[in-house]
């Protein structure tokens, strides 16, 4: 038997973004007591000034919907356009169901098409990449991908290392088809020897196999951070060339810059080892969202258009990079301003 | 050629220089990096990566969390060169 049906590919774009912060702020000079720290020390290392950290009674759900309306309605779409859902994220506190169906059956579109997906700060380009497949063959119409993460719930406000990073929010964007192609090839990969460089443990198992030992410890997030910078800083760059490359871009051309946001160090480094040119709008929104792991570069496009409305339609090459150690960038054209 | 500590020491100099923007006169073999050079964790690596390619020795992430002073670094990279 042959297959019989229409393989011609349908070009995909990211139609909207939404983002959704929790309200509450909070300042370096509210983390520094515990950990025997500074501001300064702490703007100095990572850049962050501030983070938004969401209440106890504020669930990922809670945010992961608020953004996806305001993506939805912004795409000029009703919820139920949404024919698939791909949610990253690393801090969903069930194993199943997934996330993605907690958040359909939220949006009140229950029979779309939902799964996670496991890249942690890699997770939203990730997500990117397979919902521009999933449009170009057609698998699906509109795709929402989101980026959430409510990273207090893992750290450990104790640990020095990274108390005053992660922080919680959400964004997602809208993929559905266009006319021209707005999503270029994703260049992916991973160093998985590296990838005890960040944790988020002890298993389950741990707690099933050792009742009644009071001294596991919740699982947080810890990571050896001169490994991580070091694979950022050092591997990042070529990755973001070869996705430049692919996508029929230089540095030179380029419009936007949206790395994810570990560190505003790292964000230099990059910047200056692929030689972006002044010309090239980087975000920062990591100094004051702190390190949202997947939503963070979603956020930051968010930012970036609402501060600068003249980037609407630009192009942005986006570098999701973190646990696995797991990587994905690809150039992208941002939404076009919406009606709504 | 083993290199010696004298010259890994002048190499280690100009990174340092390079990175941290200081007076290559404060640099000597009992300076900390954090402490006494404003080299902080974060730029240790770039003292590291630079140091490698100077030197063409491999400087493992565990060994670099254990070089607090100039000399720690220096004698890794005489111990270890070929």
């Amino acid at each position: 038997m042959v297959l019989n049906f229409n393989q011609e590919v349908q070009s995909a774009r990211i139609l909207s973004v939404g983002a959704y912060r929790p309200p509450r702020v909070v300042p370096n000079s509210e983390i520094i007591e515990r950990i025997d720290s500074t501001d300064e020390w702490i703007q100095q290392r990572t850049g962050i000034q501030s983070r938004h950290i969401a209440s106890a009674e504020e669930s990922l759900i809670d945010m992961a919907e608020k953004s996806a309306n305001i993506a939805i309605a912004r795409a000029g779409l009703k919820n139920e356009d949404i024919d698939a859902v791909i949610f990253a994220t690393i801090s969903y506190p069930f194993q199943a169901p997934s996330a993605a169906s907690e958040l359909i059956v939220r949006l009140g579109n229950p029979s779309a098409a939902a799964f996670d997906i496991s890249a942690a700060c890699a997770g939203f380009c990730y997500g990117v990449a397979l919902a521009n497949d999933l449009v170009r063959n057609k698998t699906a119409k509109n795709v929402l991908v989101m980026g959430a993460e409510k990273l207090s719930d893992f750290t450990d406000p104790d640990d020095r290392a990274t108390a005053f990073i992660f922080a919680d929010g959400a964004g997602a964007v809208v993929i559905g088809p266009s006319e021209d192609i707005g999503i270029g090839p994703t260049i992916w990969g991973a160093a998985a020897e590296s990838r005890e460089a960040i944790l988020l443990e002890p298993s389950y198992l741990e707690f099933k196999n050792n009742p009644g030992k009071l001294d596991i410890g919740w699982p947080n997030i810890s990571q050896q951070g001169q490994s991580v910078y070091r694979w950022a800083v050092y591997g990042m760059p070529t990755v973001a060339l070869r996705a430049l490359e692919a996508a029929g871009l230089t540095p030179e051309t380029l419009d936007v810059f949206i790395p994810h946001q570990a560190n505003d160090r790292i964000i230099e480094a990059l910047v200056k080892s692929i030689k972006l040119p002044d010309s090239v709008v980087v975000a920062h929104d990591i100094r004051t969202s702190g390190n949202t792991s997947s939503a963070s570069i979603p956020l930051a496009m968010d930012a970036l258009l609402a501060e600068k409305p003249e980037l609407y339609g630009k192009s942005a090459l986006l570098l999701g990079f973190g646990a696995g150690l797991v990587y994905a960038g690809q150039v992208v054209e941002l939404p076009f301003k919406p009606n709504n | 050629m083993a290199l010696t500590v004298d010259v890994v020491l002048e190499g280690i100099k100009e990174i340092v220089v390079e990175v941290a923007g200081i007076d290559a006169g404060a640099i000597a073999m009992d300076k900390k990096f954090t402490d006494d050079l404003d080299v902080d964790s974060l730029s240790m690596v770039e003292v590291v990566v630079a140091a490698e390619e100077k030197f063409g020795v491999k400087i493992p992430d565990e060994e670099v969390t254990k070089m607090a002073t100039v000399g720690d670094a220096v004698n890794f990279i005489v111990a270890n060169s070929k």
